[in-house]
């Protein structure tokens, strides 16, 4: 087990530092923001002051160090259009963000979980072939599309949730929708199979010989059994519904990182554009380690493997 | 009855994307109306508006432009930027996978670790963080997705040569001389073809939604250029007066990806014999 976290946690390492160097390294291709930050009316002198000044004419390696230096004291630098700290530009936007994502999760398992027990339970049956394609078609639809179609319904013919913006409980729910759906097919999916194999198995016969009624083996047993590739599922679609947001958030102008991002990118202000494609990296790397930790402890079995492969 | 369905359904999803296609191919003899010729007197007009031009069957949007040319011309972007990407990251990938799965050593840790970090960022954020810095519109467009998502060919390419590269036929190749082109042309590439293909068919589906996506953020093809993701963008100001500006690409999108998904998963059943026990 130790040996198991430790070799992950190094490769998690390894990954974060990667991300680290790539973005680096892409935005080196952009150049340096100083011809954004001075008037047209600039000489080259003011140029080249302000790049010493910021430290743009410095050796490549320097300015990677310093830049490494500056993230391991979780410095993210300062925005040069907005002229204040990238971290409080940031912070302000991920509750919004953090909402959104687990809002949709919520959404995914809520409608994903029992469309999977039933599917599950109903295996060939016409009800299994009703509901797995209206699932699917959920996860085909494109998500500003579907926010869109949501917002036509919800909003402007029926009137009954606000269409953008985040002011009040309600807001969420068509944004939460239209992302969730991404995932709920996933749950289904998963949960389907599972439950599938998981009533196969003898034990589920013998319960049920014995008189203990259906429903108890059921919620006692094989759904206990079967839910335990949801855990990990749930973390990685939590990282794959907040990489998602990024365009619902444009959809239903919530003010989240996503939205940010795109504005940033819109204004040149590579700054901030770095640190939230830095943020989500990070999230998702450590959600995905998460989701392996998870699985290992609550299945035994995946360390077995470990060994013998 | 059942094995009948089953094997309408890809026709019926090839048909779909067959149409698409020719749409595309044929958009100047298809299309009604000029796509980018503007008409300030019928704005925003219903579906099925009769002006001195012509019938416009889908309406037409904010600047009086024919929706339907629009969206004809939109496919042509869909289906030439998701082609021309896939092209690019298959390549690529496919290349530095074959490199590392023959070559192993210290040529397969490098170009593995990259593929495993370039793989650990959100591709939508990656495509966004490489479209900052080489700006936006169709070239670039090609670049950013080709370069987000070649890693993905590269995983598969490399654990495919990884097991061909060890068969019999190739280490004789490789003892009686034949040039290392010629053994990756003859006895690897054709080997590997399978699995790659069904990746390339199921990435296609995903490259037509990043096009969408990353257009309808603006950062993709640049007005006045019709792309599907634009459309809808511009359309969601007019939603309340307006519905079908949004809805009808939307719809097309849709029906075009999730043609080109079932066909991937069909391709995949069928090349590939173990993913249909599971």
């Amino acid at each position: 087990m130790v040996q198991f976290l430790v070799k992950r946690i190094f490769q998690t390492l390894v990954a974060l530092w990667g991300v680290i160097t790539l973005v680096f390294i892409i935005l080196h291709f952009a150049g340096d923001p100083t011809l954004l930050m001075l008037p047209e009316s600039a000489t080259a002198e003011d140029v080249a002051r302000l790049r010493s000044q910021l430290g743009f004419d410095r050796p490549l390696i320097v300015q990677y160090l310093s830049y490494m230096g500056q993230l391991l004291r979780f410095d993210l630098g300062t925005s040069y259009i907005q002229n204040l700290p990238v971290s409080e530009i940031i912070a302000s936007r991920i509750p919004y963000t953090l909402t959104l994502a687990f809002a949709a999760l919520l959404v995914a398992i809520g409608i994903g979980v029992p469309v999977g027990i039933i599917v599950g339970l109903n295996h060939g049956k016409m009800i299994e072939k009703i509901l797995m394609p209206i699932v699917l078609i959920g996860q085909s639809m494109p998500t500003f599309w579907s926010g869109i179609l949501l917002i036509m319904l919800f909003s402007i013919r029926w009137g009954v949730l606000p269409s953008s913006g985040a002011d009040g409980a309600g807001a969420v729910i068509l944004p939460a929708v239209s992302l969730g759906a991404l995932s709920m097919a996933t749950f289904a999916r998963i949960l389907r199979t599972s439950i599938i194999e998981e009533m196969d198995k003898p034990y589920v016969r013998a319960a049920r010989a014995k008189g203990i009624s259906f429903g108890k083996v059921f919620f006692r047993h094989v759904f206990r059994n079967s839910s335990i590739p949801l855990i990990t599922i749930a973390a990685i679609e939590l990282a794959t519904l907040l990489a998602g947001a990024v365009i619902v958030e444009t959809v239903f102008a919530w003010p989240g990182l996503g939205q940010l991002a795109v504005q940033a990118i819109n204004s040149r202000d590579f700054s901030v554009v770095q640190a939230v494609v830095l943020l989500g990296s990070f999230v998702y790397i450590i959600l995905n380690l998460i989701a392996d930790l998870l699985y290992s402890i609550v299945d035994p079995r995946i360390k077995i493997q470990e060994k013998t492969s | 009855m059942k094995k009948a369905s089953k094997n309408i359904l890809p026709y019926l999803f090839a048909f779909i994307i067959l149409f698409f296609l020719i749409a595309a191919i044929f958009a100047p003899l298809i299309a009604p109306f000029d796509p980018v010729k503007q008409d300030l007197m019928h704005r925003l007009k219903a579906p099925g508006t009769v002006t001195d031009a012509g019938v416009h069957i889908l309406g037409t949007d904010e600047l009086g432009r024919d929706l339907l040319s629009r969206i004809i011309y939109g496919t042509r972007i869909s289906l030439l930027v998701a082609f021309l990407s896939v092209i690019v990251s298959t390549v690529t990938g496919t290349w530095l996978g074959m490199l590392a799965g023959y070559y192993k050593g210290w040529v397969a840790v490098l170009i593995m670790r990259i593929v495993d970090i370039v793989l650990s960022i959100p591709p939508i954020l990656l495509a966004i963080l490489t479209v900052a810095v080489v700006g936006p519109g169709l070239g670039n467009l090609v670049f950013v997705l080709g370069f987000t998502r070649w890693p993905r060919y590269a995983r598969v390419a490399y654990a495919q040569t990884l097991t061909v590269a060890d068969k019999p036929y190739v280490q004789a190749a490789q003892f009686t001389s034949v040039s290392t082109p010629l053994i990756f042309r003859r006895h690897i590439i054709p080997n590997i073809a399978a699995p790659l293909i069904v990746v390339m068919t199921l990435e296609f589906g995903l490259m037509i939604l990043f096009e969408a996506s990353l257009s309808f953020l603006g950062l993709g093809v640049q007005p006045p250029t019709p792309s599907w993701g634009a459309i809808l963008s511009t359309g969601r100001n007019y939603l309340s007066i307006a519905w079908w500006i949004t809805s009808f690409p939307g719809f097309c999108l849709f029906f075009l990806v999730l043609s080109v998904n079932m066909i991937g998963d069909f391709l995949r059943d069928y090349l590939d014999p173990h993913s249909i026990r599971r």
